[in-house]
């Protein structure tokens, strides 16, 4: 009797240990990046361009990267967001429900969701090839937005899916048409979830470096053109941490530590707007 | 006028069909444009000698993946071992054990951790992990390693599966029915002894799922590994050597591709493979996962 509760009790301290030790990484994580980052910040880092020698530790920012990742996700996720809410609501008030075809279309958004972002740049430049582009800020638009399609359709899907179907049949009965209940009722009453899997498809792209290798390239000036190379925030990162001078080096810590603020802002924003937008949606 | 609107509403179900209907075929898409480009390597050599062979060197046209895939199944590995038990025991703790209010902070916790870029994991690694195995935890086996190895690449993607399999195991473990709970409870066994003999042993085919998913995240995960495995195309024989896995070939070689002859094709070719591979792993875990969830419904 006294040996069950002794084993209980061993795996339960030992449970709370590993969800410590989870939980203690993450702030571990985010601690080192600012630890390291704030010394190396000041301000001409996020207003200036690289200039001459700046990969050699001479003066320079790293707006380029900055600009270039937030153009880069921008468009994809902006792209993006006219192929997934037509998707989902397709899946949600047209399509019959539990039909073959919506399993088969959420399972393969879902096994999409886990191909690796390197395969997703592979296959962007496989496209550019095709279509003759040179590495630039479209082809890594177009790499990203398949990366974000299945994040941004799978979250969306979660919430549109708890609609009720009273709502919509509410809608019908009304005389309104499908498309017209689509985007006057479903969508206004998934609002808050549907704005934070944008967020969530943002943040994404805004972090993923293995896709943009490929397809956006680098450069060290503001993209003005979507036929032009693109810096982004983590191939900056990677490459100055990959250059042998310690002041390079301080510059990608607090190039990390600006991209760690932005995913930081994200989640924080979407956790905010699921507080507000909810004051359309019906309980 | 009502006509216009239905013929709208028509139109519009028609389009919205196609892009579902197209955006189901993107996955045969990039198997399909990645063959194509792979293939005029495939045309000189068999597939078999670009899988088994160890010689790497592209300007002699000689092309061997073995040392990456076993880097990747080295790494992938190491991080499978670290995550799997960590996982588990916060997984049940979270779900079983915790009180609502530790759910509720630990949960977007979690979350955070998966948002978090790779390349900051990389940075992470190289200031924390790769240090930590030089200084540490080599010479305490007796070893020298530059600290850039597989052990180190492991870590990193072990924390960097920790959310996939915490939240699908915490998924799977809630559609254990209530009712065989309350039973095993009933018959007297303690908490532990339901969730160990009941509630895991209900919920195995998820879990296992779970760890699948993990392990299929890792094998492709290129940024954080490249940044801390070492990249030495060699056969790795212990955990302190440094390792170069697929992903990190594929990213690390972009720039030469296009002057050595084969050499973008072999690129293709290997994120082909990686493809495959992630796509096995990725249906056979989806598979169980859609099996749990028609069984509890």
């Amino acid at each position: 009797m006294d040996r069950r509760k002794i084993e209980e009790s061993i795996f339960k301290c030992l449970m709370v240990i590993a969800t410590l030790t989870i939980l203690s990484i993450l702030i571990l994580i985010v601690a080192t990046v600012v630890i390291k980052g704030l010394p190396a910040m000041n301000l001409s880092m996020i207003t200036q361009t690289p200039k001459g020698g700046f990969y050699l530790g001479k003066e320079g920012g790293i707006l380029n990267a900055i600009l270039g990742s937030l153009y880069l996700a921008g468009g994809a996720t902006f792209l993006t967001i006219f192929i997934s809410l037509p998707i989902v609501l397709y899946m949600n008030v047209y399509a019959k429900r539990n039909s073959f075809f919506l399993t088969f279309t959420r399972f393969s958004f879902d096994v999409m969701w886990g191909v690796p972002s390197i395969v997703y740049g592979a296959f962007g430049f496989t496209i550019m090839l095709t279509l003759g582009l040179r590495a630039s800020l479209l082809g890594g638009i177009i790499a990203v937005s398949f990366l974000v399609l299945p994040v941004m359709s799978r979250s969306m899907d979660e919430v549109v899916r708890m609609v009720p179907a009273e709502l919509l049949e509410a809608s019908y009965a009304l005389g309104a048409t499908r498309l017209e209940t689509a985007f006057k009722v479903v969508v206004k009453q998934a609002l808050p979830g549907i704005l934070t899997a944008v967020l969530i498809a943002f943040g994404r792209g805004i972090g993923d470096a293995a896709s943009v290798i490929f397809t956006a390239g680098f450069t060290d000036y503001i993209p003005y053109s979507l036929f032009r190379p693109a810096a982004t925030l983590p191939l900056a990162i990677f490459f100055q941490l990959g250059t042998p001078f310690p002041e390079v080096q301080e510059r990608a810590y607090a190039s990390a530590l600006i991209l760690t603020m932005i995913i930081l802002i994200i989640c924080i924003a979407s956790r905010i707007l699921t507080k507000r937008f909810t004051k359309h949606v019906i309980k | 006028m009502s006509n216009f609107r239905s013929i709208k509403d028509r139109l519009a179900g028609k389009w919205m069909f196609g892009l579902t209907f197209f955006s189901c075929l993107i996955l045969f898409l990039m198997i399909f444009g990645l063959f194509q480009r792979s293939r005029p390597i495939l045309e000189v050599k068999p597939l078999s000698e670009l899988l088994f062979s160890t010689s790497w060197h592209p300007l002699k046209g000689e092309f061997g993946f073995l040392p990456f895939i076993m880097g990747t199944l080295w790494v992938t590995g190491v991080a499978v071992f670290i995550a799997v038990p960590l996982c588990l025991l916060s997984a049940v703790f979270l779900s079983e054990y915790a009180p609502s209010k530790i759910r509720d902070l630990a949960s977007p916790l979690i979350d955070l951790l998966a948002g978090i870029p790779s390349v900051i994991y990389g940075i992470w690694g190289i200031l924390v992990i790769v240090p930590f195995i030089k200084n540490v935890l080599a010479p305490s086996f007796g070893v020298f390693s530059t600290g850039y190895s597989v052990l180190a690449g492991g870590i990193v993607l072990a924390i960097m599966i920790f959310p996939v399999i915490i939240h699908v195991t915490v998924e799977v473990l809630k559609t254990v029915p209530y009712e065989v709970r309350e039973a095993s409870l009933a018959l007297g066994a303690t908490k532990w002894q339901t969730i160990k003999h009941v509630v895991l042993r209900k919920a195995m085919p998820g879990v296992i799922a779970a760890i699948v998913l993990g392990f299929s995240r890792a094998f492709g995960e290129t940024m954080a590994v490249l940044m801390v495995a070492g990249n030495v195309a060699r056969l790795p024989s212990s955990v302190f050597d440094p390792s170069y896995p697929l992903p990190a070939l594929i990213a690390n070689n972009y720039g030469e591709m296009l002057s050595v002859p084969l050499y973008d094709s072999a690129l293709l070719l290997a994120s082909l493979i990686l493809l495959v591979i992630v796509l096995i792993f990725n249906i056979l875990s989806r598979f169980i996962l859609i099996r749990v969830e028609r069984k509890t419904r």
